[in-house]
This record gives C-alpha cells, sequence and structure tokens, in this order.
C-alpha cells in the first residue's frame, strides 16, 4: 500500500481517472499512514469518517464519468482555514473548542473539484511562526532525520522529548510535513511571510504562495490582511500547479480578493523558458549565508540558462529593510486582528471579576507566548506618539520594496532567483533563545515577496552534503504564476526529484 | 528606542493581556530586542515616499448598501462560551 501514498498527485488523479485505483483505497492508504505516524503531530485532527464518506461519492462521481479536477484527490487541510461542522483551532488554545459554522473560500472550491479532506494541519499558533513549535498541540517533526541519525536515535527522541529532531519549518510544518512523509497528496497552506515557502523548502516539497489577492482569504483565520495569502504544498511543482487552479478565483465575500479568470497553471508545466530573463539580486547574498545555500543558487542559474534563459544580475537595494519593517506591520495588524478573541462571541472565556478582567485573563490564557509579543509589539507601534515614528515609516518602506521590484520588472526582468533560505532544517529547541529575532531571521528571503504583494515559488533544488533538503525561490510579476510554473519545472527537473524520507517513524 | 517596565505594563493592558510581575522583565527584553532589530529603519530615507495602503492596485469594490445575510441567531451564537435567549452574555457592564 506504501506505494498510494507515495504517488504524486498528478499521477494519482490519472490513475483514478484510467480507473486504475479507487478513491477508497487510496484515502484508506493515507488513513492507515496517518495513524502510523501520529507521533510527528503532523494532523491535529483527523476526520476519517468524512474522508471516507467524500472517497466513495467521488468514486461514484468517476463512475459516472463526472469526475471534477481533484476527484477523490485527499488532501490534508492547514488548521488556519475554517471547516464547516470540523474544529478549527489555529492551534491556538483560544480556539481551543471552536467549530465553525461555515466554510472558507478556498477549501470550499477544492470539495467543489472533488478533493477529499483527511483532516486538519498543524501550524504555528495563528501562522506566527518559522518552525510550527509554538502550535498549541506541540511541535511537528520533519519526516527527515538529523544528519548522521540512525532510525533508531531518531525513534527514541520521538518516543520522548523529540529536542533535536527537525523541524518542518513554520508557519505551515503541519502541511509541509504531512505531504513529505506521504500523509496526503498535497496540503492548504498559508504564507505571511515565508510560511509556505520556507517549510517547503526545509521538507524537499513544493510550495507557492500566489500573488495577493488571487485567492480570497474569507474563512482562513487573518493574521496580517495585508500580508496573508492561501496556497498549496505538494510533491511537485505540477502538483502545486493543479492544486492552485482550483484554490484560486475571485470571491464576493473578500474585497481584497481580485476578478480576474483563472489560467490553466498546469498548461504552464514544460513550456519553453528560452530567452527569459531571469535577475539574481545581489543584496540576497546576505552575511551569515551557508556557503552550500550560495553554490546551490549558482547551480539553479546555471539550470535556467542551460534551458535558454538569460541571466541577470540585478539590484534590489531595500531588501535589508523588509524583514524589519515586516515586524511592524505584521504585528500592528495581527494585534488589530487578534482583538477579536475576547471570550464573547467564540472561543474560550477565563471568568474575571468584571468585564476588563475576563478579557484580560482570557487572552493571557488563551495566547502562547510568541502571539502574545506580536499583540504586544504591535499596540506598542499603533499607539498614540509612535504610530507615524513606525507604522508610516515600514508602510513608506514596504513602497520602496515593492519599487525595487517594480524597476526590475520595468527592465525586463520576468522572474528573480534567489535562495527560499539562509540554511537547511535545525533542530527542534535550537532556536528558541531569549532573543526572538534569531527565528525571525529564517524568513529574509520570503518576507520581500508577501510585503511587494509578489507571487513566489519555493522549488525543490536537492540535497545538502548533509543530506538535508534544500530549496530555491522564484519570484515573479504579480499576477504571473504561469512563469514560475515554467521555471520551477525546469529546476525540478534539472534537479530530479528529491526522494521521499524512509518511514522511520513507523 | 526602548521600553521600560512600567511601559510594558501599559501595552499588555491596551492589549487587554493580563500579565504577572514576573513576566514583565522578561516581555521587557523580548520587546527591547524587536525594537533594537527595526532600529535601522530609521537610516532609510523616506521622503516624499507614499506609505502603501494597498498591495495590489485596485479600486475599492462597493456593493449596495441593503442586508444581504442574516436571519438565524442560532448559528451566530452556536461558539459562544455564554448565551441567553440568542444574547452575547458578558459580565455586568453598567451598574
Amino acid at each position: 500500500m506504501t506505494d498510494l501514498t507515495h504517488m504524486t498527485l498528478a499521477d494519482a488523479r490519472d490513475a483514478l481517472k484510467a480507473k486504475k485505483i479507487s478513491s477508497l483505497e487510496l484515502t484508506e492508504a493515507h488513513l492507515t499512514a496517518m495513524e502510523a505516524a501520529r507521533p510527528l503531530g503532523t494532523y491535529v485532527l483527523e476526520t476519517p469518517d468524512h474522508a471516507r464518506a467524500m472517497a466513495k461519492a467521488s468514486d461514484e462521481k468517476i463512475a459516472k464519468g463526472d469526475a471534477g479536477a481533484l476527484e477523490g484527490i485527499p488532501l490534508g487541510i492547514k488548521d488556519l482555514y475554517a471547516t464547516k461542522g470540523v474544529r478549527t483551532t489555529a492551534c491556538s488554545n483560544i480556539l481551543a473548542n471552536f467549530v465553525p459554522e461555515y466554510e472558507s473560500t478556498v477549501s470550499s472550491q477544492l470539495w467543489r473539484d472533488g478533493a477529499v479532506m483527511l483532516g486538519k494541519l498543524s501550524n504555528d499558533e495563528f501562522a506566527m511562526g518559522s518552525s510550527n513549535e509554538s502550535s498549541a498541540f506541540g511541535p511537528v517533526v520533519s519526516p527527515w532525520t538529523p544528519p548522521n541519525w540512525s532510525a533508531d536515535k531518531a525513534q527514541s527522541a520521538l518516543a520522548g522529548d523529540k529536542k533535536g529532531l527537525l523541524v518542518p519549518g513554520g508557519s505551515s510544518g503541519g502541511s509541509a510535513s504531512a505531504v513529505a512523509a506521504g500523509l496526503c497528496l498535497g496540503a492548504t497552506a498559508t504564507d505571511t511571510g515565508g510560511s509556505i515557502r520556507q517549510p517547503a523548502a526545509f521538507t524537499g516539497t513544493a510550495g507557492i504562495k500566489p500573488t495577493y489577492g488571487r485567492c480570497s482569504r474569507w474563512g482562513i483565520v487573518a493574521f496580517a490582511s495585508s500580508l496573508d495569502q492561501a496556497g498549496p504544498i505538494a510533491r511537485t511543482v505540477r502538483d502545486t500547479a493543479i492544486m492552485l487552479r482550483s484554490m484560486a478565483g475571485h470571491d464576493p465575500k473578500d474585497t481584497t480578493s481580485v476578478d480576474r479568470a483563472v489560467p490553466d497553471y498546469e498548461a504552464a508545466i514544460g513550456r519553453s523558458v528560452k530567452g527569459m530573463k531571469i535577475g539574481i539580486p545581489k543584496e540576497y547574498r546576505v552575511e551569515g549565508m551557508s556557503a552550500e545555500i550560495d553554490a546551490l543558487w549558482t547551480k539553479g542559474a546555471d539550470m535556467l540558462r542551460a534551458a535558454g534563459a538569460e541571466i541577470v544580475e540585478i539590484s534590489l537595494p531595500h531588501t535589508k529593510y523588509a524583514l524589519p519593517a515586516y515586524y511592524i506591520v505584521a504585528p500592528a495588524e495581527a494585534s488589530s486582528n487578534l482583538a477579536r478573541y475576547d471570550g464573547v462571541r467564540y472561543g474560550v472565556r477565563v471568568a474575571g471579576k468584571d468585564i476588563t478582567d475576563m478579557y484580560e485573563k482570557t487572552r493571557a490564557a488563551g495566547f502562547g507566548p510568541e502571539v502574545r509579543r506580536r499583540i504586544m509589539i504591535g499596540t506598542y507601534v499603533l499607539s498614540a506618539g509612535y504610530y507615524d515614528a513606525y507604522y508610516v515609516r515600514a508602510q513608506q518602506i514596504r513602497t520602496l520594496i515593492k519599487q525595487d521590484f517594480e524597476k526590475a520588472y520595468a527592465a525586463g526582468v520576468d522572474a528573480v532567483l534567489t535562495p527560499a533560505t539562509p540554511s537547511p532544517a535545525f533542530g527542534i529547541g535550537e532556536k528558541s533563545g531569549a532573543d526572538p529575532v534569531e527565528m525571525y531571521l529564517n524568513d529574509v528571503f520570503t518576507v520581500t515577496v508577501n510585503m511587494a504583494g509578489l507571487p513566489g515559488l519555493a522549488v525543490p533544488a536537492g540535497l545538502s552534503a548533509e543530506g538535508l533538503p534544500l530549496g530555491l525561490q522564484l519570484i515573479g510579476r504579480p499576477f504571473d504564476e504561469e512563469t514560475l510554473f515554467s521555471l520551477g519545472e525546469v529546476i525540478e527537473q534539472a534537479a530530479g526529484r528529491t526522494r521521499l524520507p524512509t518511514r522511520w517513524w513507523a | 528606542m526602548s521600553v521600560d517596565q512600567a511601559t510594558v505594563r501599559r501595552i499588555a493592558r491596551l492589549a487587554r493581556i493580563a500579565v504577572t510581575d514576573e513576566e514583565v522583565p522578561h516581555l521587557m527584553g523580548e520587546l527591547n530586542a524587536m525594537l533594537s532589530f527595526v532600529e535601522q529603519l530609521d537610516e532609510v530615507d523616506v521622503t516624499g515616499v507614499e506609505p502603501m495602503t494597498s498591495v495590489t492596485p485596485m479600486a475599492m469594490k462597493k456593493r449596495t448598501d441593503v442586508v444581504t445575510d442574516g436571519g438565524y441567531p442560532e448559528t451566530v451564537v452556536a461558539n459562544a462560551p455564554m448565551t441567553e435567549d440568542h444574547y452575547f452574555l458578558v459580565p455586568k457592564v453598567v451598574e
């Protein structure tokens, strides 16, 4: 049965269509794999009954010749997406008992196209984190083992405090880990500063953050509304293209969703990249970047050059300010968005002597340390006397970051190639010291893309000398995800598909 | 800029998050680490730069100002910690 969970989404789709396999057997294989992988902590809620009912319905549709684009494909859903009648927590204690009465637009489109829901996937609490260690359900473990660890050593760590095992990245760590471990064929994710691309790079999977406005944000728990965007994580670039076509599209319920036709993204796979101009931004060669990542970046450029693309050096001078500006804009928006968790309309309440006391106790008990920290910094930068010095300045810098990209694109650059992360995955507990900024530096290459609202694709590009996955990032023009898919496919083909990790946990 | 303990307490109050005396020095350290990280933004010349308000240039969508939703109070209060007759219940606010 193992091969059913190691298929690509595209191969599974074709096998279903050809009636070589049924959705029910595909779904059962995944449910069995999920059960054996519970110690990894990827799923925070398994929905087997739901999955079997959906799979049976899909098999009937396939039999009738009435199959949708994702008919019968088992997927995992990040716990940030509201799923009707299925507990949705954002992996926060404050929403521990929340059962939405509605379905997010993006997930409803996946069900419209026939996908099967396996369950809800872990993430950093309210999507705030880069390691999936801040989930209220505990850390998620990457299926990749640390360099030179035996399966026995990894197993005993998994049964113990999990220290030293690798993080899958975050915030969509459950999504990335589940895709890499063969616990779903694809997963939904969200990206505010790198939360799709960084975990994809850490786990040898592919992930795309589409252009801001491409996917509806309606029904997805809000973190920083001007930066949040939904997107898929899957095993191949093609698989992400297939999923994005179903996820994207205009939604009248989200005023920032864009009314533009959704292209057949899969058709962009295999399209020639000959003559395309690829920018290499010199400012991304940051201090502390591993030599290996630098070499990978050069190799990626060589792969695109070999396919006929032209490689040019470009300058994005405000790059270094993106991360600090992000840590003003994102917490400011979070402090506003998370004001709704007050113990009145939904979520957990802690009683107090008056209403203010009730609010304060509810929020102190319900939010974890990282979320509290970000709400407080956001409250501070928006408070009287500091608003102009911090918030307005950060938004001005955001304009400058966007202009940097606009200038490059105006000069004829079709896409920008960068590393996805400054290093391969690190260990659980390794970056939880007193300085939160150490963790934030993980997003140094991805955060610019959110600040400028652009699409960004993380492509698995090989393994480090120690055998850990490494990823490259392609950044595109607004709404030109197709070019990213064409270029990403070239890198994926040239680098060779990253193998799936062996099942040491089962 | 950096924050002192009194400011940490004031921010926590504004954010409606209870903090204990033991947490304050720790939080102060973390907030100051973040504030010193963002200090480098001061070196950027932002004279005449428009602050970003919308990352995708598009006109704000509008709709007719009419009721388009509602009529299901049970659903609205379904997840509330305390309710009575379709009302959210909170501690007494007005004497």
